[in-house]
């Protein structure tokens, strides 16, 4: 009987494609839609601080690098792990992500948590050439970043962008993106106050790269990088216990 | 070629040329300050090189042909030809990749050969340069012969064929210049998604009225692996790409997900790119080449049946079994798991309905390494789908996550099943599409085989060496409850599987190269002198026959 349905699907070409969007319709719907809905889906992080106009040219940078290919940003639920890295990643912590960069391949260290945890020093010095900080590392070396002027002139239509897409970008935020993100690599420059002004006292604002003469892409990314896992606390509250590695011997 | 086109369907060629070529002048005008304006030139080169080539013909006396008396083989023999160009390309890069990974000068000091860069270029140039390419070409041969029937149109395939590459080269290209999604397999940005729906719309609409116009009362278990391939990877395609251009003179946009739904949604497009890209097409593919090549009918239709709604309906449940352990919520990884566990039923159906139909004719598969590249691929199909659902298991996946052996783990499928079944169909293919009795060299076919056998089992053992070593030292711990070693000793550990990858893929890309000589050389020699009158679409049906 199920037998000869399909015999007369097979004699369908409008049938047949309407039955495999049928199909394949289901897994989607039901897996992706309810994320949007269950609150539990993302946490309550109030604390929580959007990207710096620099900190996000930053990040444009290493989607531009393809830096996802061989680091991820997902800290999982297991012991090791949490030791590590740090704690485990929360899905607030990526809420203004787009994309978000968990990654799937580590060729090199998770860097949920790198904020905080190296110098801006070590940072330039290791991506001009990796080898010279850790000399068994295959990354690829960068050196080109602290070679090439940040390209200012559009970030506030890159944060007009973000601002439609929902993240809680201030108008005033958008018009003075290139200021802010002049400001944040030029500690003392007037443009400077503005950035924790508005973007809160927390904000490194420092000389990345070392140079205080010249806005690079290396000021961005490594403005970036240490403001990873730093933009809430809200990994550190409320933590459940990890989950031992299956075969992990104590 | 453009002789064959009546002089209506040169018009219309001519205008869409144009509208193209305006199109790009368009993006060179507004994105004359950003990569998006490089892109707009690549666009008036593409689109003004085959203007000036249909121009050049645009006078040339109308066709006489009777076109229902023949297949319309021309865009399939174009896209035999791009498919092996960009096979070349795209392993060609990764090789370059691999070597990388081990040597890590070998980037230059560039910012557009380093990893992150040249990654992608390897990875869309195998997938959809060479993949896609075969997979159009087939489904274009495919669905002439089981239908009966010829191509509707020719001027749709032959966009289909060039819009498709057209978007490959702003891919690729892409990727070099920085531009670039970062949402795997989908990295090309929004214009180039928009160009691409276009495309495989129009692919679809032909591909149904080709089908439509079929002198078979049912259609062929292989079509409608092509229709699941196409209309699913369009539902995929749309969904995961929707995005906010900065403007209209930036290639940058911003995808619409955010975070974790970012993270489902990329996965869901991710793993279902696997399923319908690089399996049901090329089911397709199997479903038609082996039982055409072993001269012996499917083993079972009903296996058919059942795999192929199995395949349609459980994967698009699985992606999240990429998101174990983390902030994906804990239902969904569930999900993921018991529908990842459960395809292997398809799964294995398929490659045992493959099995089985050779069953009978292993003497043909011990002589003709054709048959046997297509036997290969279903060995690993099979493989890969159990090594796929074991990897999907948590516990498993805790340990294989985030390491080479999920790298070893695509290869095997992607070098084993994706790339033997084509080569396999490919040699059957040709000799069929250019009229020669056979390829020009049998000892060629041979060595390829081998070659591609030893440089996939070199690859994937050495990433489930280097995996599994990574896996368990990142999860090591002292005596005292430390743990025992640091990430750069993990690293340290992978050189010499690293240097062994690059080498195993290097045997895989001769392979590739020896094909593509030993196609052109076939191509080159002297056609049959005969025409295969059996090879012709059914007569048209007299009204009250």
């Amino acid at each position: 009987m199920p037998e000869l349905f399909h015999r007369k699907l097979e004699r369908s070409a409008i049938g047949f494609v309407l039955a495999i969007i049928a199909a394949a319709s289901v897994g989607g719907i039901v897996e992706i839609a309810p994320l949007f809905t269950i609150d539990e889906t993302v946490e309550e992080a109030p604390d929580m601080r959007v990207y710096t106009p620099l900190e996000l040219a930053g990040r444009n940078i290493y989607v531009r690098e393809g830096c996802y290919a061989c680091h991820s940003q997902m800290i999982r639920t297991l012991r090791d792990e949490v030791e590590r890295y740090g704690p485990y990643s929360r899905a607030v912590e990526s809420q203004y992500d787009r994309p978000m960069l968990w990654g799937s391949k580590r060729t090199g260290p998770d860097l949920a948590r790198v904020g905080g945890k190296y110098s801006d020093f070590w940072h330039v010095a290791h991506l001009i050439n990796p080898r010279d900080v850790v000399p068994e590392s295959n990354m690829p070396a960068y050196a080109f970043l602290a070679r090439t002027e940040l390209r200012t002139n559009d970030l506030g239509e890159h944060l007009a962008a973000q601002q439609a897409l929902g993240v809680p970008y201030t108008d005033e935020m958008v018009a003075n993106a290139a200021r802010d993100a002049y400001g944040q690599a030029f500690p003392d420059s007037e443009a400077a106050s503005g950035v924790s002004e508005r973007y809160g006292e927390a904000t490194s604002v420092s000389a990345f790269d070392g140079v205080a003469t010249r806005l690079t892409e290396m000021d961005a990314l490594v403005a970036y990088l240490q403001v990873l896992g730093r933009l809430t606390d809200a990994a550190f509250r409320d933590t459940a216990a990890t989950e031992q590695a299956p075969d992990a011997e104590d | 070629m453009i002789g064959r086109l009546t002089s209506t369907e040169r018009q219309y060629a001519a205008v869409v040329l144009s509208l193209l070529v305006v199109a790009g002048i368009a993006m060179a005008a507004l994105g004359r300050n950003d990569a998006l304006g490089v892109h707009g030139v690549l666009v008036i080169l593409f689109a003004g090189g085959l203007l000036y080539a249909v121009l050049s013909a645009f006078f040339e006396p109308e066709p006489r042909e009777d076109r229902e008396a023949s297949y319309y083989d021309d865009p399939i023999k174009a896209g035999i030809v791009l498919s092996m160009a960009w096979a070349v390309f795209g392993m060609f890069m990764g090789v370059w990749v691999a070597a990388q990974l081990a040597w890590p000068s070998l980037a230059f000091d560039a910012a557009w050969s380093t990893f992150g860069r040249l990654r992608p270029t390897h990875t869309s140039g195998v997938i959809f340069g060479f993949g896609g390419n075969a997979l159009i070409a087939t489904s274009f041969h495919v669905v002439q012969r089981t239908s009966r029937a010829r191509l509707a149109g020719q001027f749709s395939p032959w966009f289909v064929l060039f819009g498709f590459n057209l978007f490959c080269v702003l891919a690729v290209s892409g990727y070099l210049l920085g531009v670039t999604q970062s949402k795997e397999y989908a990295e090309a940005e929004w214009y180039a998604d928009l160009w691409l729906v276009i495309v495989w719309i129009t692919y679809l609409v032909l591909f149904l009225r080709t089908i439509a116009r079929r002198r078979e009362p049912h259609i062929y278990v292989a079509n409608w692996y092509f229709m699941a391939f196409i209309v699913v990877v369009a539902i995929l395609h749309i969904v995961n790409n929707l995005a906010v251009p900065i403007s209209w003179g930036h290639a940058k946009s911003y995808t619409i997900w955010p975070g974790v739904q970012d993270a489902m949604v990329q996965w869901w497009y991710g793993h279902n790119a696997v399923a319908f890209f690089l399996t049901a097409g090329f089911l397709g593919m199997l479903y038609y080449y082996l039982p055409v090549r072993a001269q012996r009918p499917i083993f079972s239709y009903r296996l058919s049946i059942l795999s192929f709604w199995g395949i349609t309906f459980f994967y698009m449940w699985a992606g999240s079994h990429h998101l174990h352990y983390t902030a994906l919520p804990h239902w969904v990884q569930t999900l993921g798991m018991t529908f990842s566990v459960m395809l292997l039923v398809p799964s294995w159906a398929s490659a045992g309905n493959a099995l089985l139909t050779l069953n009978g004719a292993w003497h043909r598969v011990r002589d003709d390494a054709t048959l046997r590249f297509m036997m290969a691929a279903a060995v690993f199909y099979g493989l890969s789908t159990f090594e796929g659902s074991f990897m999907a298991i948590r516990p498993v996946n805790a340990l294989s996550h985030y390491t080479d052996w999920t790298v070893g783990h695509v290869h095997a499928g992607a070098l084993g099943w994706v790339a033997l079944i084509t080569f396999g169909s490919l040699y059957t293919l040709v000799p069929a599409l250019w009229k020669r009795e056979r390829m020009y060299s049998a000892r060629l076919v041979e060595v390829h085989f081998w070659l591609a056998i030893a440089g996939t089992l070199i690859y994937v053992f050495a990433m489930w060496n280097s995996g599994i070593i990574q896996g368990l030292m990142w999860r090591t711990y002292t005596e005292d409850g430390a743990l025992a070693y640091s990430f750069v000793d993990s690293l340290v550990a992978m050189y010499p599987y690293y240097i062994a990858r690059a080498f195993g893929g290097l045997l895989f890309l001769i392979g590739a190269l020896i094909c593509s000589y030993n196609i052109w050389m076939t191509v080159r020699s002297v056609p049959l002198a005969e025409r295969r009158d059996s090879d012709v679409p059914a007569a048209v049906a007299v009204p009250g026959e």
